[in-house]
């Protein structure tokens, strides 16, 4: 098999996406996961299909005929997605829990602690702790209709994103969870005029977070969140 | 969380402490719905001082009261909102729907 060395951008680990290059609203589904750029110098590569590699938040392309470049339309693809598989940053946390309600609280108080430890405002911190608690509430009542034994894996990182023309620092949480498959169209919410209880937690996570992204992938429901910092606080650790 | 009752004259008032969330709402809507549905309290006051933690599903809890609460012709007050659970009431956009007094002795007035 053919074998390719990727340029090496350093810091974010190589995620190969995909080997054909689909249309820009497809829903990216990576073949490879790579952990580590150090471990993995050398990729196989696919004949006569076009590969893209993801380093460093910079994308390669490696066409059908070889030829290796950067490729600005993939780029764009790929940020038009801004998928929690390409956006690898340093992993802060991971958690697995039960989807007992009383595991809720623990999650508050890690994520608190966490986000003030990365320089959210008092107030931006009690926005991303509302909002991992909501999702967390609406992945016990609606994925896994009440159960409490099943479980639900959080993982929280530090990311670099393009946006604006800058790149900024953000937290990204994604939760995920192997319940029932949620439709994306209950997903609405409702009209905040209509009083009666219930229907208030999706708008509580949208109101509290920069990216809300839900998608189902591999039997999984994942739901990913990004709260951006306000204010960088110096270089990155950890990438 | 915690909830306690305190009776004066033909009001009940209900210090609640710690977090309202999916795990403790329920209590708290219990709690709610005996005072207006089944016992028929014409006022009952929710201080809420001591919360550190409001989610959607403790708002439902106090809207599920409040709409208890028109039902017999009560009242529901709140008052000791902190900075917390007022952040959530806003957001919700359900703040202007509770009756909400500063301190005990207005949420008591005559």
């Amino acid at each position: 098999m053919e074998e390719i060395e990727p340029p090496n951008y350093g810091g974010s680990p190589p995620v190969r996406l995909c080997a054909k290059v689909r249309r820009a609203d497809s829903i990216l589904k990576p073949v490879e996961d790579l952990e580590y750029a150090g471990l993995l110098r050398r990729l196989p590569s696919c004949p006569r299909r076009d590969s893209v590699y993801y380093l460093d938040r910079r994308c390669v392309r490696k066409s059908a005929s070889g030829d290796l470049s950067e490729t600005k339309r993939v780029i764009q693809f790929l940020e038009s997605e801004e998928s929690a598989l390409v956006s690898r940053g340093s992993l802060l946390l991971r958690m697995e829990l039960p989807s007992d309600p009383e595991m809720l609280c623990v999650v508050r108080n890690a994520l608190g602690e966490l986000a003030a430890k990365l320089g959210f405002s008092e107030a931006e911190c009690r926005a991303v702790v509302l909002a991992v608690d909501e999702a967390m509430t609406n992945i016990i009542r609606h994925a896994y209709l009440g159960e409490a034994e099943r479980p639900i894996e959080a993982s929280f990182r530090r990311i670099h994103v393009a946006r604006d023309g800058k790149s900024k620092d953000a937290l990204e949480i994604v939760l995920e969870d192997r319940g029932v498959t949620v439709n994306p169209e209950k997903l609405c919410g409702r009209a905040l005029e209509d009083v009666r209880p219930g229907g208030l937690g999706l708008h509580f996570i949208r109101q509290s977070m920069d990216t809300v992204e839900f998608s189902r992938r591999w039997g999984r429901n994942q739901l990913r969140l990004v709260k951006f910092l306000a204010v960088q606080e110096g270089p990155r650790k950890g990438t | 969380m915690k909830i306690s009752a305190r009776h004066l004259d033909k009001i009940t008032i209900f210090d609640i402490s710690g977090d309202i969330d999916l795990a403790t709402s329920p209590e708290l809507r219990k709690a709610l719905l005996r005072e207006l549905r089944e016992l028929k309290t014409p006022r009952v006051v929710l201080n809420l001082a001591g919360v550190r933690y409001i989610d959607s599903s403790g708002v439902a809890s106090l809207v599920e009261g409040l709409k208890a609460s028109r039902d017999v012709g009560s009242r529901l007050i709140l008052f000791g909102l902190n900075r917390t659970v007022r952040e959530v009431l806003q957001l919700s956009k359900l703040v202007k729907i509770f009756e909400i007094c500063e301190n005990e002795e207005q949420s008591v007035a005559p």
